[in-house]
C-alpha cells in the first residue's frame, strides 16, 4: 500500500513538474526570457537580428499561418509595391489560377519563404527548390524559343529574372540599354552639392525649402555646459547652416528653449525623426536599425508584473553574421553611430563610419578600388561633386523620395539592405547612373569582382541582353547607332 | 430560383446602381431578393466596357494618336506615359479582387500579347471563339474551378479606337497583325461564384 502511495506521489510530482515546465515554456514564448531555447532552427540572415522578438512575426498564438502572413506584409509590402512586384498576390486571386495555386500557392509568402529552415534555405531566403517557375511557365519555350532546353532552376539564378523585382531586367528595359557603353558619357551620381553636374536635373524635380538663418550662438539653456569643440562642430554642421540650434535636437518640439527641465541629454532616434522622418522610417527597415522598429520587444508586460516590457537593444556588430572588427563589437547602432553628434559630418558617414565596424573583403578592398580613388579626387576638389563613389553611394543611395508626410525630398535610403537582394536593384538605382546596363549586370553577377570591390572587369556574363539584342536584330528593330552590346571596360578600370 | 444562384444585394450594388441609372423611363426598378447571375454579369460588363471605351477613346487615343501630347506605354512609370487601356482594365480587376470575391473579371484573347492572357479553361476557349464567330453576341456558361462552381460570361472586346489597332498590330509580341477598327480583339470574362 505504502509503495502504491509512493508511486502515486511520484506520478503526481511528475505531473506537477511537467505542468510547471510547460507553463514556464509558454510564459517565455509569450512574454520573454531565454527564448533562444525555443528557436526551432537557424533563422535566415534577413531576420536573425530580431529572432528573439518572436511576437514580431508570431503575432497571434492561434492565428496560424495567416497571422504570420500579415506580419510579412506589415514589413515588406511597401517595398514590394515600390518595386512593382511581378507576382503580387492579387494577380493570383483570379479563379482561373486555381489549378496553379494547387501546385504553388503564390498568394502566400510562406509558400516560398519558411523561416528557421536552414537546410533548405537558398539565396533570397527561398525554401523551395529553385525550379519553382515551372509550376506556371511550363510552356515558356513555345513563345520564347530561345528558352528551349534551359532548366527551370536557371530562371532566377542566371541573372535573367527575379520572382518579385524585375525593374532592371524586363525586356523593354534591356532593349533601351542594348549597346550601352560600360561607362556613360556623364558618369555622375546625384549629389546634394550645389553646382554638381546633376544639379540642373535635381532642380527640375525639387525645390529645396529655404533654410532658416544660421544662428550665431548656441541656444542651450543656462546651466547646460558643453565644451568648445561641441559648439565648433555644430557651427560647421549642416544643422547650423540650416538654422537648427541646440534646442532643435535636445528639446522636444514646442518646448521653451530656455527651460533646462526639458533638456534631453542624449537625443534618440525619435528626435532625429522629427525632421528626418524618411531616413528614420527606412533605418528601421534595414539590418542596422530593424531591432529598433516598432513592436520589436524582447519582453512584454505580463503575468502580474513578473515580465516587464523591454525593447530589443540597438544592433551591435557582435551580433552580425558578416565579419566585423573586434574593437567595434560592442558599439550600438543608432543615428549618431554613423553621424557623429554635433558636426554630423556626412563625408565621414559615407565611408569611415562603415569601415569602423565592417571588416569583410568587399569593405577592405574599397580602399584600393577605382571608386575610392574617385572619391579621394572629389574630396580634393579635383573632379566635380558626384564623381566619387563611397560606401553610401551604393548602399544608401540618394534619390527623390516621399517622406512620411508625403513631401518629396532628396534623401539617402537608410535601409542599407534595401537594394542588395536582388542586387540588380542596386544596378538600376545606382550603377546605371554611371555605367551601362550590360556591364552592370555582369559586374553584379560576379561574386569575385564584388569581393574586390569592383577593381577589374567582370569575368561573368549575363546573356539576357544579348538575347534581347538578337531578337531586336531579327525583327529589324536595332537602330544603326546601337549595333552591338558594348564591351566591358578595361582591366583596372 | 435557387438560393445558391442569388447574388446578394451587397455584391450587386454596382449593378443595381447601373440598372437604376439605365432605366429607360427613368423609373426605379423594384429588385427583391437579388438578381440572377446573367443580369449581374451583363450589368457589370456594361460598366466595364463603358469605362474602358471612354479611357481608350477620350484619353489614350486623343492624347497619343490625335494630339500627340503623351504616349501610352506598358512601362508607363519608366516612360512617364499613360497606362495602356488593357493595363487600366487589369489594374481595376486586381483592385476588385482585393476587395471582394463575389465576382472577378479578366481581359483575355485568342491573340494575347502577354501569353498569360490566353484562354486556359475549356469555357474560356469556347467563349472567346464564340464571340469572334458571332459578333454582337455574348457567351454564357458554368464551370468548376478549384472545387467551386462559377457562372461565367464572355463578352466581345472590340477595337474601339485606332490606338487599339495600331498598338496591337505593331507590338513585337503580337501573334496577329491585321486587326481592323471594330474587330473583336479579345473578350472580357466575368465569373460569379454560384455555390
Amino acid at each position: 500500500m505504502a509503495r502504491l502511495l509512493s508511486v502515486r506521489r511520484l506520478w503526481l510530482l511528475w505531473g506537477l513538474v511537467t505542468l510547471l515546465l510547460l507553463g514556464m515554456a509558454a510564459a517565455v514564448m509569450a512574454y520573454g526570457g531565454p527564448r533562444h531555447l525555443f528557436l526551432i532552427g537557424k533563422t535566415t540572415d534577413a531576420h536573425h537580428q530580431i529572432e528573439l522578438a518572436c511576437n514580431a512575426c508570431h503575432t497571434d498564438w492561434f492565428g496560424g499561418r495567416e497571422s504570420i502572413e500579415k506580419s510579412c506584409h506589415g514589413c515588406h509590402q511597401a517595398d514590394l509595391d515600390e518595386m512593382n512586384d511581378s507576382h503580387p498576390a492579387k494577380k493570383f486571386r483570379d479563379p482561373r489560377n486555381a489549378d496553379r495555386l494547387e501546385l504553388l500557392d503564390a498568394t502566400k509568402c510562406l509558400t516560398c519563404h519558411v523561416e528557421h529552415n536552414e537546410d533548405v534555405t537558398r539565396p533570397m531566403a527561398v525554401t523551395l527548390p529553385m525550379d519553382y517557375c515551372s509550376a506556371c511557365h511550363q510552356d515558356v519555350a513555345e513563345n520564347r524559343p530561345s528558352h528551349k532546353g534551359f532548366g527551370f532552376e536557371t530562371c532566377a539564378s542566371a541573372g535573367c529574372h527575379n520572382f518579385h523585382d524585375n525593374q532592371a531586367l524586363y525586356e523593354d528595359f534591356l532593349e533601351k540599354h542594348v549597346g550601352d557603353d560600360w561607362l556613360s558619357k556623364h558618369p555622375f551620381l546625384l549629389s546634394r552639392q550645389e553646382g554638381s553636374p546633376r544639379s540642373p536635373e535635381l532642380k527640375a524635380l525639387y525645390s529645396k525649402p529655404a533654410a532658416a538663418p544660421a544662428p550665431a550662438v548656441p541656444d542651450a539653456p543656462a546651466g547646460i555646459d558643453f565644451e568648445a569643440h561641441v559648439a565648433n562642430g555644430w557651427l560647421q554642421s549642416a544643422h547650423a547652416a540650416n538654422g537648427v540650434n541646440c534646442s532643435g535636437c535636445h528639446q522636444p518640439q514646442g518646448a521653451n528653449p530656455k527651460a533646462k527641465s526639458s533638456w534631453i541629454e542624449k537625443p534618440a532616434m525619435e528626435q532625429c525623426a522629427g525632421c528626418h522622418s524618411y531616413e528614420a522610417e527606412r533605418f528601421v527597415k534595414g539590418k542596422h536599425g530593424m531591432r529598433l522598429a516598432k513592436d520589436m520587444f524582447a519582453e512584454r508586460d505580463g503575468l502580474l508584473g513578473i515580465f516587464k516590457e523591454k525593447r530589443l537593444s540597438p544592433m551591435r556588430p557582435e551580433m552580425a553574421r558578416l565579419p566585423m572588427k573586434a574593437d567595434a563589437a560592442h558599439r550600438e547602432l543608432t543615428c549618431t553611430s554613423c553621424h557623429a553628434e554635433h558636426d554630423f559630418n556626412t563625408a565621414r558617414a559615407k565611408v569611415e563610419a562603415c569601415t569602423t565596424c565592417h571588416n569583410d573583403e568587399h569593405t577592405k578592398a574599397y580602399f584600393a578600388s577605382p571608386h575610392h580613388a574617385l572619391w579621394q579626387k572629389e574630396l580634393a576638389g579635383e573632379v566635380p561633386a558626384g564623381s566619387g563613389v563611397t560606401c553610401a553611394s551604393c548602399h544608401m543611395p540618394l534619390a527623390m523620395r516621399k517622406d512620411a508626410k508625403g513631401r518629396t525630398v532628396l534623401a539617402a535610403d537608410h535601409n542599407q539592405s534595401g537594394n542588395l537582394h536582388p542586387n540588380e536593384k542596386m544596378g538600376r538605382g545606382v550603377c546605371l547612373q554611371c555605367h551601362g546596363l550590360g556591364f552592370t549586370l555582369d559586374a553584379l553577377a560576379d561574386r569575385a569582382l564584388i569581393s574586390r570591390n569592383f577593381k577589374g572587369r567582370p569575368s561573368v556574363h549575363v546573356e539576357s541582353i544579348d538575347w534581347v539584342e538578337r531578337r531586336m536584330r531579327e525583327r529589324g528593330d536595332l537602330p544603326p547607332s546601337r549595333t552591338t552590346t558594348a564591351k566591358n571596360g578595361q582591366e583596372g578600370d | 430560383m435557387k438560393l445558391g444562384k442569388l447574388i446578394t444585394m451587397s455584391a450587386a450594388l454596382p449593378a443595381l446602381a447601373l440598372l437604376s441609372a439605365c432605366g429607360s423611363d427613368g423609373s426605379e426598378k423594384a429588385v427583391s431578393g437579388g438578381i440572377d447571375p446573367q443580369t449581374f454579369a451583363d450589368s457589370l460588363h456594361a460598366v466595364m466596357a463603358s469605362d474602358r471605351a471612354v479611357y481608350t477613346k477620350r484619353v489614350v487615343n486623343r492624347l497619343q494618336n490625335d494630339e500627340g501630347v503623351i504616349k501610352a506605354s506598358e512601362h508607363f512609370e519608366d516612360d512617364k506615359a499613360l497606362p495602356l487601356p488593357a493595363q487600366m482594365f487589369r489594374f481595376g480587376a486586381e483592385a476588385v479582387a482585393e476587395k471582394t470575391d463575389k465576382f472577378s473579371y479578366q481581359l483575355l484573347s485568342l491573340w494575347p500579347i502577354n501569353k498569360q492572357n490566353a484562354p486556359k479553361t475549356e469555357l474560356e476557349k469556347d467563349g472567346l471563339q464564340y464571340i469572334v464567330d458571332h459578333p454582337g453576341e455574348n457567351f454564357y456558361g458554368e464551370e468548376e474551378l478549384g472545387g467551386k462552381k462559377y457562372f461565367t460570361a464572355v463578352y466581345a472586346d472590340p477595337a474601339v479606337a485606332p490606338a487599339c489597332v495600331t498598338c496591337h498590330n505593331d507590338h513585337k509580341d503580337t501573334p496577329k497583325t491585321d486587326f481592323k477598327l471594330g474587330d473583336t480583339m479579345g473578350g472580357v470574362v466575368i465569373r460569379i461564384p454560384i455555390t
